[in-house]
């Protein structure tokens, strides 16, 4: 007798917890193995690029940390990078040691979040509940700068907000101090255990060729062994003078893209330390009064402060008309912002480029002839956030 | 090509006649040609020993209303080898359809269907053209700049209905784009005398 065994078609989210966020997956299902992957996103669109078109250059700050909102000053960096290089203004040093410090806790922040997650979506809960008291300590840190723990809006064209308050920097020592042990202890509960590496190593197999084809960045890229990072070929702020490595994979799957992201952490670690060894007082933004808001206490006394003031909270400061895109190495790859400006306040155009948008893109690739069980594996890996690709 | 002078050079000579205009800024090459030639000027880019741009960032469209071709598609390209990144563009009007790079680039696949529906530009040969980030059943193309920012419709869970239902945007007040340009240009005797004084200079 002959049995007719027909695909399942299988609705994966929007509401799942290894979804990451708003995902739905429709996958085809043949058996137990995945046939096909379709990811339907746009679930949590919010229309940035044209909320932005209809704000001033200071206000479209906001918008950039409701991207990727695991890592939010780093959104923030690519684009104060861009309006800056448009005006071709000069950063202080002081600020752009701050900036590189808060873009690599950032990173940490990211990279906690996907390592530890990864692991809970194969089945280890402990990671996430020892992670995530570090990320709390990191984000009290957000907050003690910008006031806000996760939507900062601190970085500004020309240098960021204000400056660091009393204390903070060695506060954020101490925790430099004590972090790597974190680091050991989740790569002693992780790094050789049998189950996760079972889950891990060989699945979701990215080769070189199809990394580059995909256009795959970030840790994605250089699992599959590809030495790219753009904090290292394409320096912005300080990051030429620092030192530090960049990770390599080898076999380019899971288990690599975890590995590269527990030696990324520990680098971030040690510039974060040499940015604080390296600062000094200083100025923290532009002293362009065109374009920088002058401090609180010349708005009593200087005229032109206070004219400054209007000017800057009303109408915005004026970027000459040019085309720009630009690049910042997000926790997650290449995040890029290409504006357009027109001479007036607000940006004529603003495409975000995020990266997550071409990885989960390769969803289809990644996962044909997988496991359904090996979905969550995959996807966490990826390290999707879907403030990011929906936009 | 280890500089962008030089790879402006290279690519000016071998496609003489594709290329209409080429110019370095921002540590960028940023390159304009002509719509039928995206397909040949990509395969050299990606190909060719000295170019090998091997990544492509992104697609977008610039949305120009009141141009005679009303957008501008751009293309960011990137290559490891030789560390540089060329911004390539090309002007089409509304109706026309556009090669897809999905034969070339597996990754243009989404990047063309955002651009799609985010502007209602056509492409040909593209093996899956469906809207992506817009709701199921969705009119219009929102990042159009005659888009309203509002938009049309908003969507909420209707009691009665027992279902979400969709109606036209209802505003408490309705959405305020203050000109704060300034107005000011000086009053009239000033322009009068400036003006003046520059007669006698």
């Amino acid at each position: 007798m002959k049995k007719k065994i027909k695909n399942l078609s299988l609705n994966f989210g929007p509401q799942h917890p290894a979804a990451h966020g708003v995902l739905r997956l429709i996958l085809e299902l043949d058996g137990e193995v995945v046939e096909k992957a379709d990811p339907h996103i746009g679930l949590l669109h919010r229309g940035t690029e044209k909320l932005i078109e209809n704000k001033t250059y200071m206000q479209a700050v906001p918008y950039f940390d409701r991207l990727d909102y695991v890592a939010p000053m780093n959104q923030e960096h690519a684009f104060a990078l861009a309006v800056e290089k448009i005006l071709k203004i000069e950063v202080p040093i002081r600020a752009q040691y701050i900036r590189v410090i808060f873009c690599e806790i950032g990173r940490i922040l990211s990279h906690i979040l996907n390592v530890t997650t990864q692991a809970l979506d194969v089945g280890a809960l402990t990671p996430s509940l020892w992670g995530f008291e570090e990320r709390e300590t990191l984000m009290t840190f957000y907050e003690r700068a910008s006031g806000s723990r996760l939507h900062a809006n601190y970085f500004r064209a020309g240098g960021v907000h204000q400056d660091l308050p009393a204390g903070l920097e060695d506060d954020i020592e101490k925790f430099c101090n004590s972090f790597p042990k974190i680091i050991n202890d989740l790569e002693d509960l992780l790094t050789d255990n049998r189950i996760f590496k079972q889950r891990n190593v060989d699945i979701g197999l990215v080769t070189k060729e199809d990394a580059l084809d995909y256009s795959f960045t970030g840790v994605m890229i250089r699992g599959s062994g590809v030495p790219w990072d753009l904090r290292k070929s394409q320096p912005y702020d300080c990051y030429s003078q620092l030192d530090f490595k960049v990770p390599v994979g080898k076999n380019g799957d899971c288990y690599d893209r975890y590995l590269c992201r527990i030696e990324e952490m520990k680098e971030s670690v040690s510039i974060i330390k040499q940015c604080l060894a390296k600062m000094e007082k200083g100025p923290i933004k532009s002293q362009d009064g065109k374009i920088s808001p002058p401090p609180k206490k010349e708005l009593k006394q200087s005229m032109e402060a206070l004219i400054h003031h209007f000017k800057l909270f009303t109408e915005g400061y004026r970027v000459p008309k040019d085309e720009i895109y630009t690049a910042v190495e997000a926790p997650k790859g290449e995040f890029g912002v290409y504006l357009i400006s027109d001479g007036s306040s607000k940006p004529y155009k603003c495409k975000i480029r995020a990266p997550g948008f071409s990885h989960l893109q390769s969803m289809d690739y990644l996962i044909k002839g997988h496991m359904l069980a090996d979905v969550p594996a995959v996807l966490g890996s990826l390290d999707i956030v879907f403030g990011e690709v929906d936009r | 090509m280890h500089n962008l002078a030089e790879l402006e050079k290279k690519i000016n000579s071998e496609l003489t006649t594709k290329i209409n205009n080429s110019e370095i800024k921002h540590d960028q090459l940023y390159l304009k040609i002509d719509k039928e030639d995206l397909i040949d000027v990509t395969l050299f880019l990606k190909t060719n020993k000295d170019t090998k741009f091997r990544q492509l960032i992104d697609i977008t469209v610039v949305d120009y209303p009141e141009d005679s071709q009303r957008f501008k598609l751009v293309y960011l390209f990137l290559s490891h080898e030789f560390n540089q990144r060329i911004i390539l563009s090309y002007r089409v009007n509304e109706n026309e359809v556009i090669n897809s790079l999905t034969s070339i680039f597996p990754a243009a696949n989404w990047m063309e269907r955002e651009v799609f529906d985010m502007y209602g530009v056509n492409f040909k040969d593209h093996p899956d053209l469906r809207r992506i980030l817009t709701d199921y059943g969705f009119e219009g193309h929102p990042l159009r700049k005659d888009f309203p920012l509002t938009g049309h419709s908003e969507v909420r869970y209707s009691e009665d209905k027992k279902k979400v239902i969709s109606e036209p945007v209802k505003l408490e007040q309705n959405y305020r784009n203050f000109d704060y340009e300034s107005p000011w240009t000086g009053t009239r005797y000033i322009k009068d005398h400036t003006k003046n004084n520059e007669k006698k200079n």
